[in-house]
């Protein structure tokens, strides 16, 4: 359990603003004690602090994980977030796309969102912005990158891809050993 | 072209049903088919109710017939008007009037006898076959011609009856009797029966007597009742007659498994079928439920239980080992429903994940899936049972999602029996995959910490999914040795521990169960149980203000990894059992076969798959009220575990866990405990070496200076050693003593070893100041004449009260007390510098200076010569004493390697006692 390099926090929070916009603020300046990213095996950890002490009496190689795992950096140094960070992702994000009831399980299977299954989508999400996937009755099931504008959308082939898939809840089972 | 027709011989016939040709099913019937006719009434058609409207009609015409014909007889026999006026609707009064001369004599006879017979008739009715044979034959009757020719049959029999009853008026028989006479006079009766005079009318009046035939009492009775009325009669018969003859069949049948036979040996080597062996497995049972009646003469009660063993491993497949131990847990027939629980699996139970919804959403949520649900039940909010599902209850949305879990029923139990509070400190010591812990997380809404450990890492994995997924955020996951845990962390509010076991709970899961365990695999589990709750106590905090419980749990049924283990919890740290706040469950065994547990285990609980449906299961709750780890000692259930089980509980072990379950507080702290084995196993080698350290030195001088003493005392028949003088080597009786001392009085334990320790480290003076030895000796007595169980303190006291009588003598053990490592005794000086150190602490005791300053003088000089020869003795002993020590503890080692090297101590100290006694 490391603090991130300046850098790697760069990296890192400017990711996370991909998904949730101004509100990366939020995740850090909380009413319920201090929450701070550390990183582990290039893992990064979202952990309160108070936990953060308790976990660090853990000998390193005996600690499996602590708080929420939000994602890991690859070897060239980029940030990839993980579906673990869902939880955290989903309430914050600013732009969101409903997909239909039969297009679920296309998705949860790790396919992309194509004109067909979409059901809503937030208005003026903007291209390449990091959207959350929810289902009809609000669950959300994954998160991925908008190919097109909400505009474009409306005008769009019913074979078009919609969303580009990032990470689904499909991953808790489809590769539970590689989840962190 | 087309396919043609082939109609020439050659033509081939194809073998079997064809492709699209469909078997027909064998035929069935529909209920009312198969039912007999003759044991039931149909229901009358519209045809056959005027059939029967007619009969009736006709029958009430020939009544009127008779009737008028028999008053035609009356006026031909010249009776009174009135007899004939009246005759319509009364026949007794007709009997009456109709008495005669002619008659008089049986008249009355057969009224007589008639009454007497009415009562028993009814009753013996019932029992009759013919008559039976004849209801039914009279039910059956649809056709008018049918039913005439009974009526004339019947009016036969009324006549051969009369004619009977006429002729054998004392004959007091049984209907049985009565019918054969009646079917063999039947053809005189008709014959005669015109030939008397009243015959006509006392037909009625025999009939209305003779019960036996409830047909003639309907057709006699036409006038008065109703079809319907006579067919309930016929039916309220008919009724009684099949109950009776169930009763009777029943009878029969039991009086079949009366003459249950045991099996031959040929019989047992051929099984010929699992439907046999389940017979045979009701019948021993039956045989067990009440053996003295029902037992094969010279058969004992184990031969039959044996033969109970075989068939119930050869029906549900488990090997001998398990279904013996199940044999000893469940009474026969609550085995049976056990094992016949085991075969089937539970219902599909979900926990609605609270940190993410509600039960009532999820429900239906699942519901619009197809999913059939139901609560689990009132003693939990959060669990729903899945009857069916339409769709992979473990991948929907909503369970990807984490708004649910799958987990047994039982699971939920240990997490409610522990009850955590927000913002505590949790550990789940065996937390795979992470059911239990992520329910803990649910309950504290995710404030606090939750450690989640397991041993294996390849299980952690499914922890870290299912807490990702399930949102606990709360939560720190590691990879331990759980038995390690508490060099990791302590402290903490609550600790649940779900033991792993042998799984004897949940084998409708695992079937595997059945035919893999032994008793090695219980040993070892229960081994690892013990190590785990013992690590699982320490970790847990008992200056918590909201907790200090600790849960145990396991999935196994058996007591050895249940009872046992809390049991042997219970006597080795400071923990009381505490009602697990479920309220249903069966209570946890207190007695078990040999074993007598702490009676406070009835307030643990345990769950069967036939009793509670779902899976066996075992919780129990400990508080801790002392952080403070109890002295360990020795007692049987070690060495029953050494031995394999063979040894029983004495009554010595119950008193020592009252003894470490109640009063731990007073007991000392564990610092001094640590360090006590070590320096106790160092003393044989000191004794021996003649280099010493400082320690080494105050530990080796009392003992020896004991030794001499006794020596003394035993030439001065000084009565306070009067127990050593048997001894042949007193530095052993010493040392013995001493260890029986602690044995009996655990809280003075510690400290007494301190001194004891400290004693034999001076020793290794070799020159000793005779003033020591006396003190020693005196410290000696006075341990050993002091009743076993005096405090700690009130001990040391008197010791330094003895030693203060005599200003000269050095004594070793206060100083030792203050200072042991900075004291290096070599000479009289630092013993003079020592002896201060009492005098100053304490002046109080001048109870024995009289007599501890009288042998002094004369001591002197014996043990001055007597020294070294003693000291050889005593070396010899120590040798001894530690090979013994060694065994002791090789055994121990393989439960508790750390904790238990006093009590052997203790044990061979006990056994030197009772030799010295002998």
């Amino acid at each position: 359990m490391k603090v991130l390099s300046e850098e790697r926090t760069r990296i890192l929070f400017e990711k996370l603003t991909k998904y949730i916009g101004v509100n990366v603020k939020q995740l850090i300046d909380r009413a319920d004690g201090t929450y701070c990213f550390r990183e582990k095996k290039d893992r990064v950890y979202y952990i309160s602090e108070r936990i953060l002490h308790l976990a660090q009496t853990v000998k390193p190689e005996n600690l499996i994980s602590a708080g929420t795992c939000f994602g890991k950096f690859t070897k060239t140094n980029k940030f990839r977030l993980h579906i673990t960070a869902l939880s955290y992702v989903a309430p914050y994000a600013p732009y969101k796309v409903w997909v239909k009831p039969s297009a679920e399980q296309q998705f949860l299977y790790g396919h992309h969102i194509i004109k067909s299954g979409l059901s809503r989508i937030t208005d003026n999400t903007p291209k390449h912005h990091g959207v959350v996937i929810c289902t009809m009755s609000d669950i959300p099931i994954g998160f991925g990158v908008a190919a097109r504008t909400t505009a474009e959308c409306r005008h769009a082939d019913p074979l078009a891809t919609i969303v580009f898939h990032q990470a689904d809840v499909g991953e808790y089972i489809r590769a539970e050993d590689t989840l962190t | 072209m087309g396919r043609k027709a082939k109609f020439d011989e050659t033509k081939k016939v194809k073998k079997g049903p064809g492709r699209k040709a469909r078997k027909q099913p064998d035929p069935v019937f529909k209920k009312e088919l198969l039912v007999d006719e003759t044991t039931t009434e149909k229901k009358l058609t519209h045809r056959q109710k005027q059939r029967a409207a007619k009969r009736s009609k006709k029958k009430a015409e020939i009544v009127e017939k008779r009737k008028a014909l028999k008053q035609a007889k009356k006026n031909v026999a010249k009776q009174t008007e009135v007899e004939v006026d009246n005759a319509e609707n009364d026949s007794d009064e007709e009997i009456a009037q109709g008495f005669t001369d002619d008659n008089k004599e049986w008249l009355k006879l057969k009224q007589k006898g008639s009454k007497k017979q009415k009562k028993p008739a009814e009753d013996d009715s019932d029992s009759d076959q013919v008559e039976d044979d004849e209801d039914a034959s009279e039910i059956e009757e649809d056709s008018e011609a049918e039913e005439e020719s009974e009526v004339e049959e019947n009016v036969k029999n009324k006549k051969a009856d009369k004619k009977k009853a006429g002729g054998e008026k004392y004959k007091v028989g049984t209907l049985d009797d009565l019918f054969k006479d009646s079917d063999a006079e039947n053809g005189d009766a008709t014959s005669d029966d015109d030939d008397e005079g009243s015959s006509n009318k006392l037909e009625y009046h025999s009939d209305s007597d003779d019960d036996d035939k409830g047909s003639d009492d309907d057709e006699d009775d036409d006038d008065d009742m109703l079809p319907i009325e006579k067919a309930n009669i016929k039916l309220k018969k008919k009724q009684k007659e099949d109950k009776k003859l169930s009763e009777e069949e029943m009878q029969l049948n039991i009086a079949k498994q009366d003459v249950f036979a045991f099996p031959s040996e040929h019989e047992l080597q051929n099984p010929t079928s699992l439907q046999d062996v389940l017979q045979r497995i009701k019948d021993v049972i039956h045989v067990l439920g009440n053996f003295s009646n029902l037992k094969e003469e010279g058969r004992s009660r184990c031969e039959y239980t044996d033969l109970l063993l075989q068939d119930l491993c050869t029906y549900y497949s488990y090997n001998e080992f398990l279904m013996e131990i199940l044999m000893q847990i469940f009474p026969v027939q609550e085995l049976i429903e056990f094992l016949e629980a085991s075969e089937i699996a539970r219902p599909v139970t979900i926990r609605t994940n609270s940190l993410k919804t509600r039960r009532r959403e999820l429900a239906q949520a699942l519901i619009n899936r197809g999913v059939n649900l139901d609560p689990v039940g009132k003693w939990s909010k959060v669990g729903l049972v899945v009857y069916s599902s339409t769709v992979p209850i473990g991948a929907t949305p909503e369970y990807l999602a984490g708004h649910y879990i799958l987990q047994g029923a039982s699971s939920f139990l240990p997490v409610m029996a522990l009850a955590p509070q927000e913002n505590e400190r949790i550990l789940d010591m065996c937390a795979a995959p992470g059911g239990k812990a992520s329910h803990i997380a649910a309950i504290m809404k995710n404030t606090g910490v939750l450690f989640a450990n397991d041993a294996n890492k390849e299980r952690t994995k499914a922890i870290v999914g299912n807490f990702h997924r399930l949102g606990v955020a709360n939560s720190v996951l590691c990879n331990h040795d759980g038995r390690e845990f508490p060099n990791v962390m302590k402290g903490f509010d609550r600790v649940l521990l779900d033991a792993p076991c042998t799984g004897t709970g949940v084998i409708a899961k695992d079937p595997s169960v059945k035919t893999t365990k032994d008793q090695k695999d219980i040993q070892r589990c229960f081994n690892i149980q013990r190590q785990l709750l013992l690590a699982a106590i320490d970790c847990c905090s008992a200056k918590s203000s909201t907790g200090g419980y600790i849960v145990y749990s396991t999935c196994s049924i058996l007591p050895e990894e249940n009872e046992w283990v809390v049991n042997y919890a219970l006597k080795r740290r400071n923990v009381k059992l505490v009602p697990t706040g479920l309220d249903f469950g069966t209570e946890g065994f207190v007695k078990y076969r040999h074993h007598r547990f702490h009676p406070s285990l009835k307030h643990t609980r345990r769950f069967y798959p036939h009793t509670h449906n779902m899976d066996g299961f075992f919780v129990a709750k400990l508080k801790k009220f002392s952080n403070v780890i109890p002295e360990p000692f020795k007692d049987e259930d070690d060495e029953e575990v050494d031995a394999k089980q063979n040894g029983d509980d004495h009554p010595e072990e119950e008193k020592s866990e009252t003894e470490n379950t109640k009063p731990a507080p007073v007991k000392r702290s564990a610092p001094t405990n640590a360090a006590q084995p070590q320096k106790k196993k160092i003393k044989p080698n000191a004794q021996a070496s003649p280099a010493n350290d400082a320690q080494d030195a105050s530990k080796v001088q009392p003992t020896e200076n004991k030794g001499k003493n006794q020596k003394k005392n035993k030439n001065q028949k000084n009565k306070k050693n009067k127990q050593n003088v048997v001894n042949s080597t007193e530095a052993k009786v010493n040392n013995t003593e001493n260890a029986s001392g602690e044995k009996t009085e655990p809280a003075n334990k510690p400290q007494n070893e301190n001194i004891k320790k400290k004693n034999k480290k001076n020793k290794q003076n070799v020159v000793n100041s005779t003033e020591e030895k006396v003190n020693n000796t005196d410290n000696a007595s006075g341990e050993k004449t002091e009743p076993a169980n005096k405090p700690q303190n009130e001990n040391i006291k008197k010791k330094n009260k003895k030693n203060k009588g005599k200003p000269n003598t050095a004594n070793v053990l206060p100083s030792a007390q203050n200072d042991s490592t900075s004291v290096t005794l070599q000479n009289k000086t630092e013993v003079a510098q020592t002896n201060q150190s009492p005098n100053k602490k304490k002046k109080k005791n001048k109870k024995n200076k009289g007599k501890n300053q009288a042998p002094d003088p004369q001591s002197k000089p014996i043990n001055k010569n007597e020294n070294k020869i003693t000291e050889k003795i005593e070396v010899a002993a120590a040798t001894k004493l530690k090979d013994k020590l060694n065994k002791k503890k090789k055994q121990i080692g393989q439960i508790n390697t750390n904790k238990d090297k006093n009590p052997p101590k203790g044990q061979a100290g006990k056994k030197f006692n009772k030799k010295n006694k002998a």
